[in-house]
């Protein structure tokens, strides 16, 4: 149909696996999504190669933005070596040609699943989030069309029951990712189950951040440098998770760190979960003194 | 001002609800003044329920208005009020009370939060104001306050109406609709309720609708009662006018159909 239907891509598959109909209406949404920030899109999500649940609609947005001269990341809980990760840069790496690369600054599109990167993001660069559930109204309120209402007129108060809960329960905010944000002092949004460590980097954020949700087929965005609130109380503000350690590998204070368990007699370590931030640093800590040993 | 010159809270004029051509209530007419509760009693299927959420904005009549005196702008019809008002008013100056409490609260979250809901919902982000205020409702409907983070779901079924009751009642509204409040509870439970909302409802100065088929309810409560049938009000009136000397056929019959202990 175009020429992105080109001898690079593989033969009996258009480039980027969906055909070029199906691209210009998720594009469509998109620019929809990205015209009223954190409003869920409604469109028509297709069937994939792999079952929903598994980033689907993360892979429908990347395949309809993703042209032959990007450079792909794709990350699964931090990690660009995960299952998830792995196949998912796979099937594009098939179906597209494109390079693909672990490095979040040589990345234009970079799909995620959990984790923002450490690395911040620069201007041009995507970000394509995996959302398993849209609708942060749905656990208090079960009908869509009640949630859609209640979207329309920004009657978001409810909300603050859930956080009321956590405080009563556990004397402070404990819910620990998926934190419901406001976009552009308008919309509720669910930032896909990253941990609300992530949360202040969507603030403001120079990268244009596009979520996909297969199975309920939404599509919501962030724009470049759009206002992202997280809720809270008067009196108990909104923060971030902190750790008594430090990364066991790169020694870094101010990253998310995941704990690994090592051995069977209580042993452990904690590491960047994000590997190409946490392995730059490491490499960045022998280079030198490799330099000097020469 | 006297309340007659401030005019009524709630104005009904000719209601008409129809199912198809099955008619729930026909023509009726109320006026709801501050301070007032209003009964309205009748047997099953007499359109009782139909009217009452009609008039709660709850159930677009087919014929007729249903006009309330806002805070701001007079009387207003809420029928033609935009949708974000009327549920702007349905949170801040009404309150339901359901038959079921299962209906009326949210049984996944705490008593506090149940009652801290309605405040969240008009904007406050305090969390120790919204505690303070749960705590206080708590004790105004004779809670044990070391129950406050426990879910409804363990309450009993009188407790969970009183707490469904302080719910509706901790943001301040001028109007309260009731519907069966008493319906699934046993005798004590009951009247210990109905003590409860008698002296809640003169301390606040609340204006109420209560729609009961029970009479001892009615004769607790309500200052004015409306006796329907097939979904038209046969007889209305003072409550014990209407009860100790009832003129229509039917309130004769519902009247002398209690039975005695």
């Amino acid at each position: 149909m175009t020429g992105l239907q080109s001898t690079r891509s593989r033969r009996g598959y258009n480039f980027a696996y969906l055909d070029e109909h199906t691209k210009r209406m998720i594009r469509r949404s998109i620019l929809k999504a990205v015209a009223v920030p954190g409003y869920q899109v409604p469109f028509a999500s297709r069937e994939m190669p792999l079952p929903f649940g598994w980033g689907t609609g993360g892979i429908q947005v990347t395949a309809s933005v993703i042209g032959p001269d990007d450079i792909l990341k794709v990350i699964d809980q931090g990690s660009d070596d995960t299952t998830n990760a792995v196949s998912i840069r796979a099937f594009f790496a098939k179906t597209t040609n494109v390079t693909t690369t672990e490095k979040t600054t040589e990345a234009t599109v970079i799909q995620t699943r959990h984790r923002i990167p450490e690395t911040p993001l620069q201007p041009g660069q995507i970000i394509v989030y995996q959302v398993p559930i849209p609708e942060p109204l749905r656990w208090l309120e079960p009908r869509e069309a009640e949630t859609r209402k209640m979207h329309a007129l920004e009657e978001y108060g409810t909300m603050h029951v859930r956080l009321y809960e956590d405080i009563a329960k556990y004397g402070r905010i404990s819910t620990s990712y998926d934190y419901p944000v406001i976009v552009n002092g308008r919309y509720l949004m669910r930032p896909s189950p990253i941990p609300k460590f992530d949360n202040p980097k969507m603030n403001n954020n120079p990268a244009l951040q596009l979520f996909g949700a297969g199975r309920e087929k939404r599509i919501y965005a962030v724009p470049p440098y759009t206002d992202v609130k997280s809720l809270d109380f008067e009196d108990h503000p909104f923060e971030i998770q902190q750790w008594d350690e430090d990364c066991a590998l790169c020694g870094a204070e101010d990253t998310f760190l995941d704990e690994i368990v090592t051995d069977d007699r209580g042993g452990r370590m904690y590491v960047c979960s994000d590997s190409d931030y946490c392995g730059e640093r490491c490499a960045a800590r022998t280079a030198p003194a490799s330099e000097a040993a020469e | 001002m006297s309340r007659r010159e401030q005019g009524p809270l709630l104005r009904v004029s000719s209601l008409t609800k129809n199912y198809g051509s099955i008619a729930g209530c026909r023509n009726i007419s109320l006026d709801i003044w501050p301070g007032e509760v209003l009964g309205i009693v009748g047997e099953s299927g007499s359109g009782k329920t139909t009217l009452l959420n009609c008039i709660s904005a709850r159930l677009e009549p087919t014929m007729g208005s249903v006009e309330f005196m806002t805070r701001t702008d007079g009387m207003v019809d809420l029928y033609k009020m935009s949708e974000a008002s009327r549920r702007f008013l349905m949170r801040t100056d009404w309150g339901f009370v359901h038959q079921s409490p299962r209906d009326g609260l949210r049984m996944g979250v705490s008593a506090g939060g149940n009652i801290g809901e309605r405040l969240m919902a008009v904007g406050d982000r305090h969390y120790g104001d919204i505690r303070k205020s749960a705590c206080d409702w708590l004790e105004k409907v004779e809670f044990d306050l070391g129950r406050i983070d426990h879910m409804p779901t363990t309450f009993s079924g009188g407790m969970q109406q009183r707490l469904q009751i302080a719910r509706n009642l901790v943001n301040g509204p001028r109007l309260i609709f009731m519907d069966e409040p008493t319906g699934g509870l046993d005798v004590s439970v009951q009247a210990r309720l109905l003590d409860l909302l008698r002296a809640l409802v003169s301390e606040l100065k609340l204006s109420v609708v209560i729609v009961t088929h029970d009479l001892a309810v009615a004769r607790l409560l309500a200052h004015r009662l409306m006796v329907m049938r097939r979904g038209e009000v046969v007889e209305t009136g003072l409550t014990d006018q209407v009860l100790d000397d009832p003129q229509h056929p039917y309130s004769q019959l519902l009247v002398s159909s209690v039975l005695q202990p």
